[in-house]
């Protein structure tokens, strides 16, 4: 049995530990957000939360998804949506929209550890998750009015010291 | 549930509620996707619409073709005066739907929020042909909005017939109707036909032609058209609810893989079906020719079995095609396919423009190469297929869902009409789907086993096995007098493009052709030069196809890829012209307008006028100092220029300045700004056209500096995302201006046309980037993608 804590709840599967987080979190919990794009760590498409942290589920056996796993549909709480996918709602930002959730899980993690960062800290960033409609140049708008949404105005804290845009597999 | 024969089956279905005695609350439950406008949210998924309306076990005939002259199939009102529109159109993200919708609350005078839009259910919506050539607000706009239109005559009747008034005494406003002496009598849409048939025939010979008795508004009138609404496909996607092609979950429901030759060309010898027999889930193994897929209960088993699966595979005698690093001295050394006969396209000539050019003051050549590029969509191929009752339903992201049907009935010898294919949101479209293998994959198998199949591809094959834009290598020769005045132009190009696989054919889909099954003979795709409307008096215009030993079952196979040809031949033709600009010693953009200018007549269309008008916009808009290229370069590290280029696009007139930064340490470009003006006519939705032209224009960034196919001389050997690069982040512009122009000169002209704009800015991109490289630099790149390396290479062999 595994035991993994999605979205604020518990939950114990009988699947092999080996198998991919990604399979786990949609075929197992039915969720959407998460999806294939390469199964290689290349593309961000299959992004989820670990602990705050944007990690590629499509690379990471489920029993080493020890942590809180936060998916797309666990950004909103009570139907609020999180200043991030305002944002993007605010922009207008996706075409297809296939890989939208890794560009929204990557931006939320950026600013949690980054709340006001310059625009060569977004590029950098964000520079894992592709997007084959090359909506970049909203994206990044987006993430520039999170960040004004989040630090309220203000400038927020300098998370200089973070590294962008690796993303743990 | 009765059903009338000529109506489709859910829209039957959304309507039935209210001719029987179910409730309204049971109406959300069967059909509340219709109202909520995005599906997922309740836990309403599109499977459970797809059981709207059952069908019997081996019904004869359950999914005929929703009939387009009937005013019913395209239009629904319902009780509390929403409405429901079907359209046969699919969007790839690009807002065809937004868009749709808001011309035919347009037209039918109703408040965009008060209706809801279903596209691309060929059991649903009449036959639009789904997404194709920018065409959805061009052409298929255009029925939609008549039968709107019309929709909102056959009200206006009603209402006067219950207010015993003449039509003319009545106002209409946001689905109200009301008498305009007496403004207290009133009734709704909702209280006129809700939940009734109009029962109401149309005229037109085609789907195209579809009408009515009324006229669409002239476009002074129209209030919801030109509003930047936003999209109502976006808040879905953003908060996780949408369901996908890729979420759909059936009862019973496997999952499968294909195993690809590893060859180009290779043959199957066996396969051993003991080396996966004993990995949990595993269901089967097919085998028919030289396809393979195997089959288990759960995803991650489907994987580890066609990774596991020992098959023994013969390499075909001849290589299939050469090394990528030859094919363009073998696509100029190739003999033609079918010279001189009538499958290849004579040359378009005006003048005579050898004589031109032995006349000529200077005579300018250059050679442009392009590559083989994916589509590399950024979710690959997938589909599921639920084979129950003895019908076939396919889920699928096929941007072309009508002939997917027929394609797949084909391809099973089913009766069309026993199969319908649903479409449903899926990674991009750009004409990869226009031959989705994954439908016909996952319905084969479905059919075999007696089970719901999902199929999706892995990405190694996508990226090498997707349908790719061809190869161009192209010929130019020039000719200017002695005041610098273009007079000759000689355009030839060699176009690797033997077997172009069509849309959802059922012998040119990859499954069929590595089961043997082949078209009479291939269809070498064609083409013509660029698309501009320069006056130069003596031209020559070739097009041939050049053919690889390996014509079918071929990873170089090719398709559709966004704006067919275009960025190939306009970054040849932009190129050149600013290379003759160039030893004109002339200003691009003054260049261009000399030629623009060169004849007063113009088309119907006023293409020649609308294409000045670009140019012009274009350059103020950027702030363009008039001065020849290149510059001198700096000392610095970093060089700057500008380029720009110019095209139409079947209707819509483009043009683009880049300005790129260049690293001479590094050879990397960055394409700093972009401003693109752009004229397609009457807009729909201004903020989703500039969403639309940013993605064009990114997408060629990409395809200018990153994107090729390679292969050696056995196989693709693309096959992820380092292998085949893509634009990211880091590339992504600091400034992106649109202008749009809508450049119709004609004052007695009212109803400005709607043109197509999902794919003509895409192509002035990589002709824009080279000329400011050379602007910047004085080095002219002539061979796509402009990498980092070839960069360096030019700035050295020029001393730069």
């Amino acid at each position: 049995m595994i035991t993994l804590r999605v979205n604020g709840e518990t939950h114990a599967l009988d699947v092999d530990p080996s198998t991919p987080l990604l399979y786990v979190l949609r075929n197992d919990l039915g969720l959407r957000g998460p999806r294939f794009g390469c199964g290689l760590g290349q593309c961000g498409t299959c992004t989820v939360l670990m602990d705050g942290r944007a990690i590629r589920s499509c690379m990471r056996p489920v029993a080493r998804a020890e942590g809180e796993i936060t998916t797309l549909e666990g950004l909103s709480a009570d139907g609020e949506l999180d200043p991030v996918q305002q944002a993007w709602i605010d922009e207008q930002v996706p075409q297809c929209g296939y890989c939208q959730n890794g560009q929204i899980l990557t931006a939320k993690a950026l600013l949690d550890r980054n709340p006001d960062p310059s625009d060569e800290e977004i590029r950098q960033g964000m520079n894992g998750a592709l997007c084959r409609c090359m909506t970049y140049y909203r994206v990044q708008s987006a993430v520039r009015r999170a960040s004004d949404a989040m630090t309220n105005g203000t400038n927020g804290a300098n998370g200089a010291d973070e590294a962008g845009g690796e993303v743990d597999r | 549930m009765k059903r009338d024969a000529k109506l489709p089956l859910g829209i039957d279905g959304a309507l039935a509620p209210w001719e029987g005695s179910t409730s309204r609350r049971d109406f959300l439950k069967t059909s509340g996707i219709f109202v909520l406008g995005f599906s997922g949210v309740g836990g309403i998924g599109v499977a459970g619409l797809g059981r709207n309306g059952s069908v019997e076990p081996g019904e004869a005939n359950p999914y005929p073709d929703p009939d387009f002259l009937q005013l019913d199939s395209w239009l629904v009102v319902h009780e509390d005066g929403t409405a429901t529109f079907y359209v046969g159109k699919t969007d790839g993200g690009q807002g065809t739907g937004t868009a749709m919708r808001q011309m035919m609350c347009d037209e039918l005078d109703l408040a965009y929020d008060r209706a809801t839009l279903v596209m691309g259910r060929t059991d649903m919506t009449v036959d639009q042909g789904g997404s194709g050539g920018s065409d959805a607000i061009e052409r298929d706009a255009l029925p939609a909005r008549r039968v709107a239109a019309e929709a909102r005559r056959v009200l206006l009747e009603l209402a006067s017939e219950r207010f015993e008034v003449p039509q003319d005494e009545l106002a209409v406003s946001e689905g109200v109707i009301s008498v305009a002496s007496d403004p207290a009598r009133t009734a709704t849409y909702g209280e006129l036909i809700g939940g009734r048939r109009f029962d109401v025939a149309l005229t037109g010979r085609n789907v195209n032609e579809t009408t009515g008795l009324a006229s669409v508004k002239p476009v002074q009138d129209l209030k919801i058209v030109g509003q930047s609404l936003p999209r109502y496909d976006i808040p879905a996607k953003v908060d996780g609810s949408l369901e996908w092609a890729v979420d759909v979950k059936l009862p019973g429901m496997v999952h499968a893989r294909n195993v690809r030759p590893p060859f180009a060309g290779a043959r199957l010898v066996s396969v051993d079906e003991s080396s996966v027999r004993e990995i949990p889930g595993f269901i089967r193994v097919f085998r028919e020719g030289n396809y393979v897929a195997v089959v288990c209960e759960r995803e991650e088993q489907a994987i580890q079995a066609a990774e596991s699966l020992a098959v023994e595979w013969e390499k075909p005698e001849t290589a299939p095609f050469p090394p990528s690093e030859d094919l363009f001295d073998y696509m100029r050394g190739a003999t033609p396919v079918g010279a001189g006969s009538g499958s290849s396209p004579r040359p378009r000539e005006e003048g005579d423009p050898d004589a031109a050019l032995a006349n000529a003051a200077t005579v300018v050549e250059a050679a442009y190469d392009i590559p083989f590029q994916g589509h590399t969509a950024i979710g690959p191929a997938h589909a599921v297929a639920d084979p129950s009752d003895g019908q076939m339903t396919v889920y699928t992201n096929d941007m072309k869902p009508y002939s997917h049907r027929t394609g797949i009935a084909e391809f099973l010898g089913m009766p069309p009409e026993q199969v319908r294919v649903i479409w449903m949101e899926g990674p991009q479209l750009y004409g990869r789907t226009a031959a989705d293998d994954a439908g016909f994959e996952a319905a084969y198998l479905a059919r075999e086993l007696g089970r719901p199949v999902r199929m999706q591809w892995m990405r190694h094959e996508e990226t090498a096995w997707d349908t790719k834009g061809p190869a161009f290598a192209i010929d130019l020769r020039g000719g200017l007098d002695e005041a610098g005045n273009a007079v000759a132009l000689d355009y030839r190009a060699r176009i690797a493009n033997y077997a172009h696989v069509g849309y959802n054919q059922a012998d040119t889909v990859l499954i069929a052709q590595l089961m043997g099954i082949r078209p009479e003979r291939p269809s070498p795709g064609g083409g013509r030069g660029p698309d501009e409307m320069y006056h130069i008096p003596n031209r020559r215009d070739e097009t041939l196809a050049v053919r690889f030993p390996l014509a079918f079952e071929t990873p170089l196979r090719t398709g559709n890829l966004r704006d067919p040809n275009g960025p190939q031949t306009t970054f040849a033709g932009e190129s050149f012209i600013d290379e003759m600009a160039a030893a004109a010693n002339a200003d691009p953009v003054e260049f261009r307008l000399r030629l623009l200018h060169g004849t007063g007549e113009d088309d119907a269309t006023f293409r020649r006028a609308r294409s000045i008008a670009v140019v012009e916009a274009a350059a103020e808009a950027y702030g363009w100092d008039a001065r020849p290229s290149p510059r001198a370069p700096g000392d610095g590290r970093i060089l700057t220029g500008r380029g720009i280029s110019y095209a139409y696009r079947i209707q819509t007139t483009v043009a683009t300045i880049a300005e790129v930064e260049v690293d001479r340490e590094s050879g990397r470009v960055w394409v700093k700004r972009m401003v693109c003006a752009h004229d397609c006519g009457l807009v729909i939705n201004p903020d989703g056209l500039e969403n639309t032209i940013q993605g064009n224009l990114l997408h060629g960034i990409s395809r200018t500096l990153y994107e090729e196919v390679q292969f050696d001389g056995e196989t693709v050997t693309s096959v992820d995302w380092r292998t085949h690069p893509t634009i990211t982040h880091r590339d992504a512009p600091e400034r992106i201006d649109v202008v749009i122009v809508n450049g119709d000169p004609n004052p007695d002209r009212p109803d400005l046309p709607h043109y197509g704009a999902g794919e003509p800015s895409h192509r002035t991109v990589p002709a824009a980037v080279a000329n400011a490289i050379h602007d910047a630099t004085g080095v002219r790149m002539r061979r796509i993608p402009l990498r980092p390396e070839r960069v360096l290479e030019e700035l050295a062999a020029a001393g730069i």
